[in-house]
C-alpha cells in the first residue's frame, strides 16, 4: 500500500505540472526559511503562557454551566451541595466545580492520546530506530508537524525526536491534572483556559501518534485517493475463521497482518475490526475490513461471528470478556492499560498460549509482545473457529416470542435507554410475533445494553433487538476510504485563499464517537449535504465509518460519490482519532503556507489567524469520551467552533456567544487600528444542537468569518439562507447580523433579504482586517 | 414508580428537586402569578400525541389562552407557521437557555428578561442539562416543564405520567385556565 501511495502521488504531480513547478521552488524556499525561521514568543508554553488569549475568547464564549449533579464527592470532606451559588467545604462554587470536571475531562483525554503517542513512539522507535525520519507525505509536504512546530517551536526529523515532544506533553498533563486537586484553582475561567492548554497539548499527542505510526507503517501518506476498503457486518465472509480487534493501538493489529503475511494467510483469515484500531489497520492492509463505530461491539461479538477477540486501549467495552465467553470466543489483551484480568502470557512460548486459548482452559491471556499476538492470534483463531461453528449469543425467532411474553411493561427498560427507544413497546408487539417494532429500535440504538441490565425480566433486550434486524445486519455492506493523513501543502495552497476569502463556504469536519441521537445515518446524510454544497468535508474516528454506512438512491457510499482530496466538494478521511490533528492542522497550516504567519512557537498569532479568517467548523455528532473533550477543546483553542449533538449537553458546558450584544462583536482593524465591529461571526466555540436539521443550519452560520469578502460572504449567506430555508422552514431571523455590504447579499435572494433588512433597520458595515490582538495592528501595517 | 424519580433512571441530581404539578390548578397558578412568561417548544411537540391531538396543537392552544409568548426551535417552527401561529422567536435551545440565565437580557420584545419558563418537547437529557443550568444560575427565572415526564431540575414538573394522565393535566390546565381562584 505504501507503494501505492507515493506512485499515486507522483501521478497526481505530473498531472498537475504548472503546480508541481510552483510547489517545488516555493517548498524549497520554505524549507530554509522555515529551518530558519526565528523562534516565536511562546514555544513550549506552560499553563498561563496563553492566558491572555485564553481570555480574550472567553470573554466572548462565556461557559453556560449545565450542572450533570449538584453535588461534589472529590475529597472527603464531601458529598457537598453547591446548588444555586452555595459552596463547598474547600470554598469552591458550582461554576468552577463545573470547569473543574471539564478540565478533568480534556486532562484525561489528552493524557490518553498523549499516553497512546508514548507507547506507539516507543514500540516503533523499537521496531525501526531512533534515527528512522518522519514521513508523513514524502516531497508533497514540507510543514510535517504543523502543530509541534506551532506549539513547541521544533521540527521533528526522525522518530527520536518525538520523544522529547512528548515528554513536554507529559509534564504539561502532570501540571494540568494537579489543578484538579481539592484547593487549586477556584475561578471558573482559570480553569477554562487551562481546558484550552489540555485541548492544544492533545493535538500535539495526536499528532505525534500519527507521524510516528504512519512514518513507520508505511500507511497512506496524504494521499487523496488512499484505498476504499470493506466496511460493516456484512461485508465479512462468515466461512473463514474471523479475528476481531477493538481499540485504539495498531501495533496488535499490524503483528497479526504481518503474521499473515509472512505465512500466505491474508486470503484465509478475516480480520475485521471495531472503532480507531480498525481504521488504523485499514491504513496498514486494505484487505482488514472494518465492522462499524464503537457501538457495534455488543451486537457484532453476539452475532457469534468473530472467533477471536483482540483488544488493545481505548473505548473497549469493560465487559468484553464476559460477552466473548458467551460466544465462546478466546480474548487477547495487548495493552498495559486494558489488561482485562487475564494471566500475563508474554513470557511464554506462542505454542503454549495457543494450546490453552484453543482449549478453553483459560478463557483469554494478556500478551505484551506485538509479535506473539499476531502468532498466537492467526494461530489460535484457525482452532477455534473449527470448534465454535460460529456459535453465537442471539436468540431465535420463537425464543424471542417466548421471552417477550415474560415482559411486565415496567418501563424499566426505556428509563435506562439514553435514546429514551419505545423498547417495551416492540417487546409487547414481539410478543404477538411482530419484530417490526425491534427492528426499528436498531438503527437509534448506540448499543450500550442499558436495557438489558436493568429488565426487571432479565429479557436479553439487545440480543432480541439485534437478533429481530438480522437481516439489517447481513446487509450491512458499506465502503470507507482508508484514512489519508495529513494534508498536502500543495492542496493546502490551492484551496487556501478562497477558503480565507470565503469563496469555498467551509470547511467542515465530522468527528468524534458514536452517542448518536438517531442513528449513524444522519451523520452520512450531513457528510453528503456539505458535500454537494462544495464546502471540504473531513471525517476522522467513529464519524468516518458512520459517514461511510448508508446508500444513496443510486446505491452509492459518501466515499464513492465525493473524491477523498482536500478541496471544495471532498470527502476526507484523515484517519483514527489521532489522525484529527491533520484536520487543525491543515487550519494552521493554512495561515502557515498560504498567509505565511511565522509558525514557530507562535500560537497566538496563528489561532488569531485561524479564528477571523479560516471557515472551520467541527461537528461531533455522537461526541461521548473524554478524549473527545480534549480534541474540542484544542479546536477551541485555534478560535474554531465544535458543534455537538444532544448528548453532548452532556459536557457540563457550552461557550456560547451572544448575538444581541453588539459589544461582544468588536475586532481590532488590524490596518487602521481601529475597533470595528465585525459581526457575530463565528457565533460560538461550543454549542449543542437539539436535532441535525438545526446541527446543519448552525454549522452554515458558523463556518462565516470577519474576514469573508463580500463574494465569499455571499456563497457563505446563500448555503445558511438555503438551508434554513429548506430544514427549518423559513428566512433566518438573525440575517441582518451577517450582512455587512449589500454586495455580501446573494444575488438570487436579494429581494427576499432587502426586505428583511429593510424590516430590521439595517444599515452597512465596514469590513476590517479583523484581529483580536492589539499587537497584530502594527505588524499588519508594516506588512 | 415513585413521583419524583427522573424519568431516565440514572439522572438523579441531588438535593433540589422541582415540586410536582399534581393537578393543573398548580400549573394555572403559577403561570398568572408570572409578569413575565415563555414557553420553550422542542422538537418532540411535534412528534408526540396526547389522546389523538398533536402536542403542538395543545400547547398553541394554552400559549393562545394564557398570553404567552413562544420561542421554537429549529424543526418546530415550520408546524407552528403552517397552523398560522405566530411564534415570539426562533432560537436554538441552548440559546435561549444561555439568554434566560442573564439578568440583563431584555427578552425578545426588548421589555426584559422572563420570569418563568416554560419547557416542552426537548429530548429528556437535553431539557434536563438546560434545566440544571438555570436552577443553578439563574435564580431569577423559575422554570417548569409540561413533558409527561418528571425533570428534577425544573421548579414545577408533571411526575412520570401516563399519557391518559398527562391528557388530563394538559387538557386541564387549558380548559380551566384563569378560573381557580
Ligand atoms: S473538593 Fe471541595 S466541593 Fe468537592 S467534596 Fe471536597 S470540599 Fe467538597
Ligand atoms: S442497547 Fe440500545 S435500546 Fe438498549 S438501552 Fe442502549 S441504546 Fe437503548
Ligand atoms: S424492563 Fe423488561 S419487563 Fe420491563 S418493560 Fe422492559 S422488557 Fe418489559
Amino acid at each position: 500500500m505504501a507503494k501505492k501511495g507515493l506512485t499515486l502521488k507522483i501521478g497526481e504531480l505530473h498531472s498537475d505540472i504548472a503546480s508541481l513547478r510552483n510547489v517545488n521552488i516555493s517548498i524549497g524556499a520554505v524549507t530554509g526559511e522555515r529551518w530558519g525561521e526565528p523562534m516565536g514568543p511562546t514555544p513550549f508554553p506552560s499553563l498561563t503562557t496563553l492566558r491572555s488569549w485564553d481570555h480574550i475568547l472567553l470573554d466572548r464564549y462565556k461557559p453556560f454551566y449545565l450542572p450533570f449533579c449538584d453535588l461534589c464527592c472529590l475529597c472527603t470532606f464531601g458529598k457537598c451541595d453547591l446548588t444555586g451559588n452555595k459552596r463547598g467545604a474547600c470554598g469552591i462554587d458550582m461554576a468552577a466545580q463545573q470547569s473543574r470536571i471539564v478540565l478533568l475531562a480534556s486532562s484525561i483525554g489528552a493524557a490518553t492520546h498523549i499516553a497512546h503517542a508514548r507507547d506507539l513512539v516507543g514500540h516503533v522507535i523499537g521496531e525501526f530506530g531512533r534515527s528512522h525520519p518522519i514521513d508523513v507525505g514524502g516531497n508533497a509536504i514540507e510543514v510535517e508537524a504543523p502543530h509541534t512546530r506551532l506549539v513547541c517551536g521544533i521540527k521533528p526529523e526522525t522518530l527520536g525526536d518525538l520523544e522529547e515532544i512528548l515528554e513536554y506533553c507529559e509534564n504539561q498533563v502532570t501540571q494540568l491534572l494537579a489543578v484538579t486537586h481539592t484547593g487549586q484553582e477556584g475561578s471558573c475561567l482559570d480553569f477554562e483556559s487551562k481546558v484550552l492548554h489540555a485541548g492544544m497539548i492533545d493535538h500535539v499527542g495526536m499528532e505525534i501518534a500519527d507521524i510516528a505510526q504512519i512514518s513507520a507503517y508505511a500507511m497512506p501518506k496524504a494521499d487523496p485517493e488512499s484505498p476504499l476498503v470493506d466496511l460493516g457486518m456484512g461485508t465479512v465472509d462468515i466461512r473463514k475463521p474471523v479475528i476481531l480487534v477493538i481499540g485504539h493501538a495498531v501495533p496488535p493489529a499490524a503483528g497479526i497482518i504481518d503474521y499473515m503475511r509472512d505465512n500466505d494467510l491474508e486470503s484465509k483469515i478475516e480480520l475485521t475490526g471495531i472503532c480507531c484500531t480498525a481504521l488504523d489497520m485499514t491504513r496498514y492492509s486494505s484487505q482488514a475490513k472494518i465492522i462499524g463505530p464503537i457501538s457495534w461491539q455488543l451486537r457484532y461479538i453476539r452475532s457469534g461471528v468473530p472467533d477471536l477477540i483482540v483488544i488493545d486501549e481505548q473505548c473497549i467495552r469493560c465487559d468484553t470478556l464476559v460477552e466473548a465467553a458467551k460466544i465462546q470466543a478466546p480474548v487477547i489483551a495487548t495493552s498495559e492499560k486494558n489488561c482485562c484480568s487475564l494471566p500475563d502470557r508474554t513470557a511464554d512460548p506462542a505454542e503454549e498460549i495457543v494450546s490453552d486459548l484453543v482449549s478453553g482452559r483459560i478463557p483469554g491471556a494478556l500478551i505484551l509482545d506485538t509479535q506473539k499476538v499476531g502468532e498466537v492470534a492467526v494461530r489460535t483463531v484457525s482452532e477455534v473457529a473449527k470448534k465454535r461453528r460460529k456459535f453465537k449469543n442471539l436468540p431465535s425467532v420463537d425464543e424471542i416470542v417466548r421471552m417477550a411474553k415474560k415482559c411486565t411493561q415496567c418501563a424499566q427498560c426505556r428509563r435506562a435507554c439514553p435514546n429514551d427507544l419505545p423498547i417495551l413497546y416492540a417487546v409487547k408487539a414481539a410478543a404477538s410475533g411482530n419484530l417490526r417494532g425491534l427492528d426499528e429500535i436498531y438503527d437509534d440504538c448506540v448499543g450500550c445494553g442499558r436495557c438489558e441490565s436493568a429488565c426487571t425480566q432479565k429479557i436479553p433486550l439487545h440480543s432480541i433487538i439485534v437478533a429481530a434486524a438480522d437481516r439489517m445486519t447481513k446487509e450491512e455492506s458499506y465502503c470507507i476510504r482508508s484514512g489519508r493523513g495529513a494534508i498536502q501543502d500543495v492542496e493546502i495552497r490551492k484551496v487556501g485563499g478562497p477558503i480565507v476569502l470565503g469563496e469555498i463556504p467551509g470547511v467542515v469536519a465530522f468527528v468524534g464517537c458514536a452517542n448518536y441521537p438517531k442513528g449513524s445515518r444522519e451523520v452520512a446524510e450531513m457528510c453528503m449535504e456539505f458535500a454537494k454544497r462544495r464546502y471540504i468535508v473531513c471525517t476522522s474516528g467513529c464519524a468516518a465509518m458512520s459517514a461511510g454506512m448508508y446508500r444513496d438512491e443510486n446505491g452509492k457510499t459518501a466515499y464513492e460519490l465525493y473524491p477523498g482530496s482536500f478541496e471544495a466538494g471532498g470527502i476526507v478521511n484523515v484517519g483514527s482519532c489521532v489522525s484529527n490533528a491533520h484536520i487543525s492542522g491543515a487550519a494552521i497550516k493554512i495561515a502557515s503556507i498560504f498567509a505565511r504567519r511565522p509558525l514557530r512557537g507562535n500560537y497566538e498569532e496563528i489561532a488569531d489567524y485561524v479564528h477571523n479568517r479560516v471557515g472551520a467548523v467541527g461537528v461531533a455528532w455522537g461526541a461521548m469520551s473524554q478524549k473527545a473533550a480534549a480534541i474540542a477543546s484544542g479546536f477551541w483553542r485555534l478560535g474554531i467552533p465544535v458543534v455537538v449533538g444532544p448528548h453532548g449537553s452532556k459536557y457540563r458546558r457550552m461557550l456560547l456567544g451572544r448575538s444581541d450584544r453588539t459589544e461582544d462583536w468588536y475586532v481590532h482593524d488590524a490596518r487602521t487600528g481601529e475597533d470595528v465591529y465585525g459581526g457575530p461571526v463565528p457565533e460560538h466555540l461550543f454549542f449543542a444542537a437539539e436535532t441535525k436539521e438545526e446541527a446543519m443550519v448552525m454549522v452554515a452560520k458558523l463556518a462565516m468569518r470577519p474576514n469573508d469578502t463580500t463574494k465569499g460572504r455571499a456563497i457563505k449567506l446563500s448555503n445558511y439562507i438555503d438551508l434554513h430555508r429548506r430544514l427549518i422552514g423559513n428566512m433566518p431571523p438573525d440575517i441582518s447580523l451577517f450582512v455587512r455590504k449589500t454586495a455580501d447579499i446573494p444575488v438570487t435572494m436579494k429581494d427576499e433579504v432587502e426586505r428583511h433588512l429593510a424590516d430590521a433597520g439595517w444599515t452597512e458595515k465596514e469590513i476590517p482586517d479583523p484581529t483580536l490582538l492589539e499587537r497584530m495592528i502594527r505588524k499588519s501595517k508594516e506588512a | 414508580m415513585p413521583l419524583t424519580e427522573s424519568w431516565q433512571t440514572a439522572e438523579i441530581p441531588g438535593p433540589k428537586k422541582a415540586s410536582l404539578i399534581i393537578k393543573p390548578e398548580i400549573a394555572d397558578a403559577m403561570i398568572r402569578r408570572a409578569k413575565r412568561p415563555i414557553m420553550i417548544v422542542g422538537h418532540g411537540a411535534i412528534e408526540y400525541e396526547i389522546e389523538g391531538n398533536k402536542l403542538i396543537d395543545c400547547i398553541i392552544e394554552l400559549a393562545k389562552k394564557a398570553n404567552i409568548p413562544v420561542v421554537v426551535t429549529a424543526s418546530t417552527s415550520r408546524e407552528f407557521q403552517g397552523r398560522g401561529f405566530k411564534t415570539a422567536g426562533l432560537m436554538p435551545a441552548m440559546d435561549i437557555g444561555n439568554r434566560l440565565k442573564d439578568p440583563a437580557w431584555m427578552g425578545l420584545d426588548g421589555k426584559g428578561n422572563y420570569d418563568l419558563a416554560i419547557f416542552v418537547g426537548l429530548p429528556y437529557y437535553m431539557e434536563w442539562t438546560i434545566l440544571s443550568g438555570l436552577k443553578h444560575f439563574a435564580p431569577q427565572v423559575k422554570t417548569m416543564t409540561l413533558d409527561c415526564v418528571y425533570q428534577p431540575n425544573a421548579s414545577w414538573s408533571f411526575p412520570n405520567s401516563t399519557i391518559k394522565d398527562w391528557a388530563a393535566n394538559f387538557r386541564g390546565i387549558i380548559e380551566h385556565f384563569g378560573e381557580s381562584p
